[in-house]
C-alpha cells in the first residue's frame, strides 16, 4: 500500500506540472477554432468510418493543434484519425518511421516528415501529384521541389521554420541598449551584462539558451553559427567544407561560452528546454524556431509582451542567416486506407488549416499569399521582411540522401563535443573525414 | 512420472519398465515440443539471424547496394572501432560500479529487513517503490532533478553548504557518470535486496540458535553462517545485476541521447542499426556484445566453482 500511494504521488506531481502548462496553452484554443473540411459529404460518402493512424507533432502546442485538427476531420468526414505524438528529437522520430517503413508496417498511414527526409523515405511514400497536384501549386516552390523526388510528390509542405533569435525587449533598455546584438561578440557581451546584473535577484537567470544537445537541433543551430560566420555549409558543392579555420574560430568561441553566459546544462538543451527557460523569464536571449513565439507571449507566460525577435547575430565578416527548417506531411505506401489519408493531408496542408496553424501554433505557413495575410503577421511578427527575409541556409540532406541521419549524428556529436569541452581543432577534423567518408560510400 | 515403481519388485519388472519408461519419454518429448518451439522461435531464430546478418552488409533503407554476403568485414571493421570500444569500456565501468554498490546496499538492506521489527512489512514494500517506476520516467525525474538550474538536487547541496555553485550533474562530464549510477544504484538496490532477502529466508534459524548457544557473536553468525548458505542466492543475483547492467540502455538514453563520450554498447547499438541504418554492421556489435555477456557468466561460474571446491 505504501509503494503504490508514493507512486501514485509521484504520478500526480507529474501530472500537476503538466497541467499548468497546458492550461496556459488552452487560452491559446479560445481565439481561432480549426476551419471546416471542405467537400466533407463526398469524402464521408467514400471513405467514412476508416480508421488512420497519423503520427504528428510534440514539440510546443503541436500536438494540441494536431488533435483539435483531426477532431474537426473526424466530425465532418467521418474518418477516425489517431494522432501520435512522434518523439521530439527529430532524428528519433526519424528512427521510429525507419523501422516502420523497413518493416513495410501499416501501422502508419500519415506521418509528418522533416524537410530533409524526403530524399530517404521516398521509395515508401505515396505520389500525391495525381491528386494534390492542383494544391501544391498554392505553396513555395522551392518547398515542394524538396519534397519531388524522381518526378514524384512524395509529400506535402505543412508548415516552415527558420532559426530566430528571441530578446528580452525589457531587459535590453534595463541595461542601456538600444538593439538587438548584430555579431555572436556583441551577444556574448549583452548576455554576460544582463545576466550579471539580473542574477541578484534570480539565480536561475542565463544570457543565452540554444539547443546544444547531442541531436539534430544542434547540427541546425551550429550551421548558423558557422554559416554567417563564412565557414559554409557543412558540405559546399559536394566537398565537405566544416575543415576550415573559420568554422574552428566560431566553434571554440560558442565552446568559451558554455557556463559562462550559459546554464552549464544547455549541451542537453533541446527546443522545449530552450523554450521552457525564456518563457519563465530566466534568459535574455534565446535561439529557437518560430513556435516558440505563440508559447512565450501566451497568457501565463512571464515575459509576454516583454519580448520581440531579430535575425540571428553573425560572426565579424559575415551576415545573419536561418536554418530552414519545416515539415510535410506524407502518406505511406503501406498504408490500408490511403485514400482516406490522402483526404486528411489535402485538409491538414489547405490554406484555411495552415492560417489555423499559423495563429494557433505560431507557425510559418508554406504557402506564400498566407504568409503576407494581415492576421497572420499580426501574430506572428518574425513574418515581417526584417526576420522573414533573413538569408535561409540549408542542411547538407542533398549531397546525403539516405545517409543524411548517419552525417547529421556525425556533427551533432562532434560540436556536442566541443561544446563539452574538447577542442575544435582536434574534433573538426575527426567531423570531416567521417563525412568524406560517408559522402565517399554513398 | 510417479508410476515409478517400488525398489523391491524392480528385477522381476526391468523390462516392463524400460518399455514404460521408453513410451513415457516419448511422451515427454511429445509434450516438451510446444515449449521447444518456443524457444526456438523467440531465442534461437533471432539469435541466428542476428549471427547471419552480422556476415553481411544489410542496410535499413536499402536500395543503393543490394544486401550481400561480406564474410568478417563488419568485425574486422568493429575490431579498430573507437566508437565501440569506448562503449565497451564505459559500460563495463558502469557495471562494476552499480553492481558492487547494490549487492552491498541490498545486502545490508535484505539482512536489515530480514530481522524482526515492527512495520516490517510496509517497510519491506516501500523498499520496492524505486524499482517498481518504469525506468525511462525514473530517469525523466531524475534529469529533472539533477537539472543545473532549477534543480532540486543543487538546490538542496548548496543549502547544506556541500557545494559553493550548481552544477550540472548529467550535461558536464566530470559529473555524468558518477549521476547515471548514482540513479541505477538507487532504482535496482531494491531488486537486489529481494533477491538476497529470499535467499536468507530460507536459511533454518535454528544454526543462528545453535551457534548462539555455541557463543558466537552477530559478526560471526554473518560470516560463517550467513554468508556461506546465502552462496547461491548472492551467485544468482551478481549474475542477473551484471547481465542487466551490461545490457544497460534506457538511463543512459534519457540522459545523454547520442552524446558521443556517454554511450553504452546497447545504446551504440541501437543508434547504428535505428539512426544510421547499418542492420549488418549493428548486428556484428550486437554478436560481440552477447559474446562479452557470456564471457562475464562463464567467469562467475567458473569462479563459484573454484571457491566451492
Amino acid at each position: 500500500m505504501g509503494a503504490v500511494a508514493l507512486v501514485a504521488a509521484l504520478s500526480v506531481v507529474a501530472a500537476s506540472g503538466a497541467g499548468t502548462t497546458s492550461s496556459s496553452r488552452a487560452s491559446l484554443a479560445s481565439k481561432i477554432q480549426p476551419p471546416k473540411v471542405p467537400n466533407a459529404a463526398a469524402i464521408k460518402k467514400k471513405y467514412g468510418g476508416q480508421t488512420i493512424t497519423f503520427i504528428g507533432d510534440s514539440v510546443g502546442n503541436g500536438h494540441v493543434r494536431d488533435t483539435n485538427l483531426a477532431t474537426r476531420f473526424t466530425k465532418d468526414t467521418g474518418i477516425k484519425v489517431n494522432v501520435v505524438p512522434h518523439p521530439a528529437a527529430s532524428d528519433a522520430a526519424y528512427a521510429d518511421l525507419v523501422r516502420a517503413f523497413s518493416q513495410k508496417s501499416s501501422s502508419i498511414d500519415v506521418a509528418m516528415i522533416d524537410v530533409v527526409w524526403p530524399g530517404a523515405f521516398a521509395p515508401y511514400l505515396v505520389n500525391l501529384k495525381p491528386k494534390l497536384g492542383k494544391q501544391a501549386k498554392m505553396h513555395a516552390a522551392g518547398i515542394i521541389a524538396a519534397d519531388t523526388v524522381g518526378g514524384k510528390l512524395v509529400a506535402m509542405p505543412w508548415f516552415g521554420d527558420f532559426g530566430l533569435l528571441y530578446y528580452r525587449k525589457d531587459l535590453l533598455k534595463k541595461y542601456g541598449y538600444k538593439a538587438p546584438p548584430k555579431t555572436w561578440n556583441d551577444l556574448f557581451k549583452m548576455a554576460q551584462k544582463i545576466q550579471t546584473g539580473e542574477r541578484k535577484s534570480n539565480p536561475n537567470f542565463s544570457g543565452f539558451v540554444f539547443q546544444g544537445n547531442a541531436y539534430e537541433g544542434l547540427t541546425c543551430d551550429a550551421l548558423e553559427w558557422i554559416a554567417s560566420a563564412g565557414g559554409g555549409h557543412y558540405i559546399d558543392g559536394g566537398k565537405v567544407t566544416i575543415g576550415n579555420a573559420k568554422a574552428i574560430q566560431i566553434l571554440n568561441a560558442m565552446a568559451k561560452q558554455i557556463g559562462k553566459i550559459t546554464p552549464r546544462g544547455v549541451t542537453s538543451y533541446q527546443e522545449d528546454q530552450t523554450e521552457h527557460a525564456f518563457t519563465s523569464g530566466d534568459a535574455a536571449f534565446a535561439r529557437n524556431w518560430p513556435y516558440q513565439y505563440g508559447i512565450s507571449n501566451a497568457a501565463g507566460s512571464k515575459v509576454r509582451g516583454k519580448f520581440s525577435v531579430a535575425p540571428l547575430p553573425h560572426g565579424t565578416k559575415g551576415n545573419s542567416v536561418a536554418t530552414v527548417g519545416g515539415w510535410q506531411l506524407a502518406v505511406s505506401k503501406f498504408s490500408k486506407h490511403q485514400g482516406a489519408s490522402v483526404e486528411f493531408v489535402r485538409y491538414m496542408t489547405s490554406k484555411a488549416v495552415e492560417k489555423y496553424d499559423a495563429i494557433f501554433n505560431s507557425n510559418v505557413p508554406t504557402i506564400p499569399a498566407l504568409a503576407k495575410d494581415k492576421q497572420v503577421v499580426k501574430t506572428n511578427p518574425y513574418l515581417k521582411p526584417a526576420t522573414a527575409n533573413t538569408p535561409r541556409v540549408a542542411r547538407p540532406s542533398k549531397f546525403l540522401k539516405t545517409h543524411y541521419n548517419e552525417a547529421s549524428k556525425a556533427i551533432y556529436q562532434g560540436i556536442n563535443q566541443i561544446l563539452n569541452g574538447s577542442s575544435a581543432s582536434s574534433v573538426v577534423p575527426q567531423i570531416k573525414s567521417k563525412l568524406q567518408q560517408i559522402l565517399k560510400e554513398g | 512420472m510417479s508410476t515409478v515403481a517400488t525398489p523391491a519388485s524392480a528385477p522381476r519388472r526391468r523390462r516392463r519398465r524400460t518399455t514404460l519408461q521408453r513410451r513415457q519419454s516419448r511422451l515427454a518429448w511429445l509434450l516438451l515440443i510446444p515449449a521447444l518451439a518456443v524457444v526456438a522461435f523467440v531465442a534461437a531464430y533471432p539469435l541466428g539471424k542476428t549471427v547471419y546478418q552480422s556476415f553481411t552488409n544489410q542496410e535499413f533503407l536499402a536500395g543503393l547496394n543490394p544486401t550481400k554476403w561480406v564474410g568478417l568485414l563488419n568485425y574486422r571493421v568493429l575490431y579498430h572501432d573507437q566508437f565501440f570500444r569506448d562503449s565497451v569500456v564505459l559500460t563495463v565501468k558502469f557495471t562494476v560500479i552499480t553492481v558492487a554498490f547494490e549487492f552491498v546496499l541490498g545486502l545490508i538492506i535484505a539482512l536489515v529487513v530480514n530481522s524482526k521489527f515492527k512495520g516490517r512489512g510496509a517497510m519491506r514494500a516501500v523498499m520496492l517503490v524505486p524499482w517498481a517506476i518504469p525506468t525511462v520516467i525514473a530517469a525523466k525525474i531524475w534529469q529533472w532533478m539533477l537539472d543545473d538550474t532549477f534543480g532540486v538536487v543543487n538546490d538542496i547541496l548548496m543549502r547544506l553548504h556541500i557545494i559553493s555553485h550548481p552544477h550540472a550533474w548529467i550535461s558536464d562530464p566530470t559529473w555524468s557518470l558518477a549521476s547515471v549510477c548514482a540513479v541505477d544504484i538507487w532504482k535496482t538496490t531494491p531488486f537486489v535486496a529481494l533477491l538476497l532477502l529470499a535467499g536468507l529466508q530460507v536459511i533454518p534459524r535454528d544454526l543462528y540458535e545453535a551457534a548462539g548457544v555455541d557463543g558466537a557473536n552477530a559478526l560471526q553468525q554473518f560470516w560463517r553462517i550467513t554468508l556461506p548458505l546465502l552462496r547461491p542466492a548472492i551467485l544468482v543475483t551478481l549474475i542477473f545485476r551484471t547481465l542487466d547492467a551490461l545490457r544497460v540502455f534506457d538511463v543512459f538514453y534519457v540522459f545523454f541521447g547520442q552524446r558521443t563520450d556517454m554511450q553504452t554498447m546497447a545504446t551504440l547499438t541501437q543508434s547504428t542499426i535505428i539512426n544510421d541504418g547499418h542492420v549488418g554492421y549493428g548486428a556484428a556489435m550486437s554478436v560481440a556484445i552477447f559474446l562479452i555477456i557470456a564471457l562475464f557468466v562463464v567467469i562467475y561460474v567458473t569462479v563459484s566453482r573454484v571457491t566451492e571446491d
